[in-house]
């Protein structure tokens, strides 16, 4: 039935946008700092793998292994200039600057590229399906984007749990004072957790660019996904923002199957009622002591 | 020593331990400032009769309009610490307030505009209990989601015109000159009030209560504010008076569509004009809107490049002139001409005013 396919549909989808909102979701962990830039440089990002598949014919996948370091570059360069900066001034100051920055970009995109929608072409990928039941049919590139969506939440998940500088993160973002006392570099610890966060940044705007047609606009909806992802999920849990990112994708899918143009509101909908009846999301990380 | 002190006051007598502090709110700066503003405003108000032409009065609209915008965005997040990049939902239920009030209900313009206020004021009271939940940046994000939803909401509305927009026809039937007066005065009108709503505001108890929620909302709470409640009443008044600014817009274009009264740039604009001009204070907003309206008249047609200029003008000025252009001019804030704080006049008792000699001078004046 078309419903089971929706829900299907809508939870691959949930993998694209948790990995949009890991990024986010590091950043304001570790130095409590919300990007407003965030969808603006998913866009940049592919627009860069637009510029490398069509300049250089590079096949779409293998441009994703140039985009994430140019991005992570770009991260690092930001918050070792602007961000750190902004860190250390009054409280609205970093909004503001991630907010300047958003204008920035958009217009900067929109001048350079027009407001046509682009797309990046993947062939024959794009309609290719498996055939799970008579009515349920899996895309075979959604199904990608869901596995590496969940495959970067793992690796991070890890990175932060077992590594020395995954702990210094972690222990920057409990207490960044007491971090600092046993000689944690906070600044360091900021500008690799931004590379870190615009590397997957990176990553998910190429695939956004394969999935959809984009314009510089466009940021502007993946932040609020994101957002609305990390927010359902529950703040500071990774595993959460994934389910976040998948009850999203489902309510979008599903609205959309129940009133065609309406699945965006449907999804910001179900994001304010959890806002309204559990303030914490539904899978917040439980601190001890 | 600042040309703030107006007062050679009388020596303290050490028999009235009561007045060994006093204070005062206005300075030499203000009476001046205030004379300045009646003589402006008197003379915009009988323009129309004399010097300005029509390009001009509707100009000045759109400038009355940035100056609202700002001191309402100022308001928010200069007084109450709320960065709201959402307001535009209310610029939006302002100009549809307004179609809906004088056009489908057909009350006349008297009533309609303070209807379509409340309008915004009743949304925004409901809305505040769900952003109200989040914090710093994701309240920021989360008055955004708030904001589509509300467009999306409108663009259902099929009596409302729905995704194609509707237009004001209250003014049918005004001679062109007429009617481009009669909204250039009320546009005037609209941004005394603004101004002089939230200079009154920010005066009063409970305006002092908004600042130390800003300052610091804990400490605030253990003094007696009511956090949540400040914080509810300034997103409230903010709402009304960017409702008031849609209003106004839908006046001046005579058209309401979604797309353009819901659009997040009148936030950016907001933003622009607030940290340009100078945030925390009344006179930056203004100040910033005027220096935006300029800008964009003079690098309007260089097409879009003139936003990324003023992003990153933005962005430079939070990071080094965080005080804006205004905290340039004002000296640090001794120049005040809406002095919202109290000053003292009185040097304080010699045990305390003395510096120990080689420090430098202590200001006479000081905002407490």
């Amino acid at each position: 039935m078309e419903w089971g396919n929706a829900v299907v549909q809508g939870l691959l989808l949930g993998g694209l946008y948790a990995l949009l909102a890991a990024g986010l979701s590091l950043m304001f962990g570790v130095m409590r700092l919300v990007n407003l830039a965030h969808g603006a440089l998913a866009i940049v990002a592919a627009y860069l793998g637009l510029i490398l598949v069509q300049k250089t014919g590079m096949p779409p996948f293998a441009s994703i292994i140039v985009v994430i370091p140019l991005m992570a570059a770009l991260g690092w360069l930001l918050q070792s200039t602007l961000l750190n900066r902004a860190l250390t001034q009054q409280a609205l100051a970093p909004i503001l600057v991630t907010f300047g920055l958003a204008v920035i970009i958009q217009n900067a995109l929109l001048e350079v590229f027009t407001a046509d929608n682009k797309s990046i072409q993947i062939g024959d990928l794009a309609g290719a399906s498996i055939q799970l039941t008579p009515d349920i049919a899996i895309g075979v590139f959604p199904l990608i984007t869901f596995v590496v969506g969940v495959l970067v939440i793992a690796a991070l998940q890890q990175y932060l749990a077992r590594t020395t500088t995954g702990r210094a993160m972690r222990a920057t973002s409990d207490d960044r004072e007491a971090a600092t006392l046993m000689g944690i570099n906070h600044r360091r610890i900021n500008s690799l957790a931004t590379a870190i966060a615009l590397g997957i940044v990176g990553l998910a705007g190429v695939f956004i660019g394969m999935r959809t047609q984009f314009n510089p606009y466009s940021g502007d909806v993946f932040l609020i996904f994101a957002f609305e992802a990390v927010i359902i999920g529950g703040l500071g849990s990774l595993w959460g923002t994934l389910a976040g990112g998948m009850i999203l994708g489902i309510s979008q899918a599903v609205g959309a199957q129940a009133f065609p143009s309406s699945g965006v509101l449907l999804g910001h909908l179900v994001f304010l009622a959890v806002l309204a009846f559990r303030p914490t999301g539904l899978f917040p990380k439980v601190v001890n002591g | 020593m600042s040309a703030a002190v107006t007062t050679p006051s009388q020596p303290a007598r050490p028999s009235q331990p009561e007045r060994l502090v006093r204070v005062r709110r206005s300075t030499r700066s203000s009476y001046v400032g205030l004379a300045v503003s009646v003589v402006l405003i008197v003379t915009l108000a009988i323009g129309p009769f004399a010097f300005l032409t029509k390009g001009n009065q509707q100009n000045l609209v759109t400038l009355f309009i940035y100056i609202i915008l700002g001191t309402m965005w100022n308001l928010l997040a200069g007084y109450a610490g709320m960065v709201s990049i959402g307001q535009q939902a209310f610029i939006g239920i302002g100009a549809y307030g307004i179609v809906y009030a004088a056009d489908i209900l057909g009350v006349g313009l008297l009533v309609a505009i303070p209807l379509a206020l409340v309008i915004s004021g009743v949304i925004a009271y409901l809305v505040s209990f769900l952003a109200f939940r989040l914090s710093g940046g994701y309240f920021a994000i989360g008055t955004w989601v708030i904001a589509e939803v509300i467009k999306l909401v409108t663009t259902q509305m099929q009596s409302l015109g729905a995704g194609s927009g509707i237009s004001l026809s209250v003014f049918k039937g005004y001679k062109p000159e007429i009617r481009i007066a009669t909204i250039y005065w009320i546009a005037l009108a609209a941004v005394v009030v603004s101004v002089v709503v939230t200079y009154l505001l920010l005066r009063s108890r409970l305006g002092t209560g908004f600042t130390a929620v800003r300052d610091d909302a804990t400490a605030a709470s253990t003094l007696g504010v009511n956090v949540t409640l400040s914080k509810r009443i300034v997103w409230v008044v903010s709402a009304m008076g960017c409702g008031l600014a849609g209003v106004l817009l839908a006046m001046s274009t005579l058209n309401v569509q979604p797309d353009s009264v819901f659009s997040i740039k009148y936030t950016a604009f907001m933003i622009f004009i607030v940290v340009i001009g100078g945030i925390g204070t009344i006179e930056g907003p203004i100040l910033g809107a005027v220096v935006f309206f300029a800008l964009e008249q003079w690098l309007g047609n260089i097409g879009v490049w003139y936003l990324v200029i003023l992003g990153a003008v933005a962005i430079g000025m939070v990071l080094f002139a965080p005080k804006g252009l205004w905290g340039l001019i004002s000296r640090g804030g001794r120049l005040q001409l809406f002095p919202t704080g109290l000053r003292l006049v009185t040097p304080l008792p010699a045990t305390l005013s003395d510096p120990p000699p080689g420090t430098p001078p202590t200001p006479d004046t000081e905002d407490v």
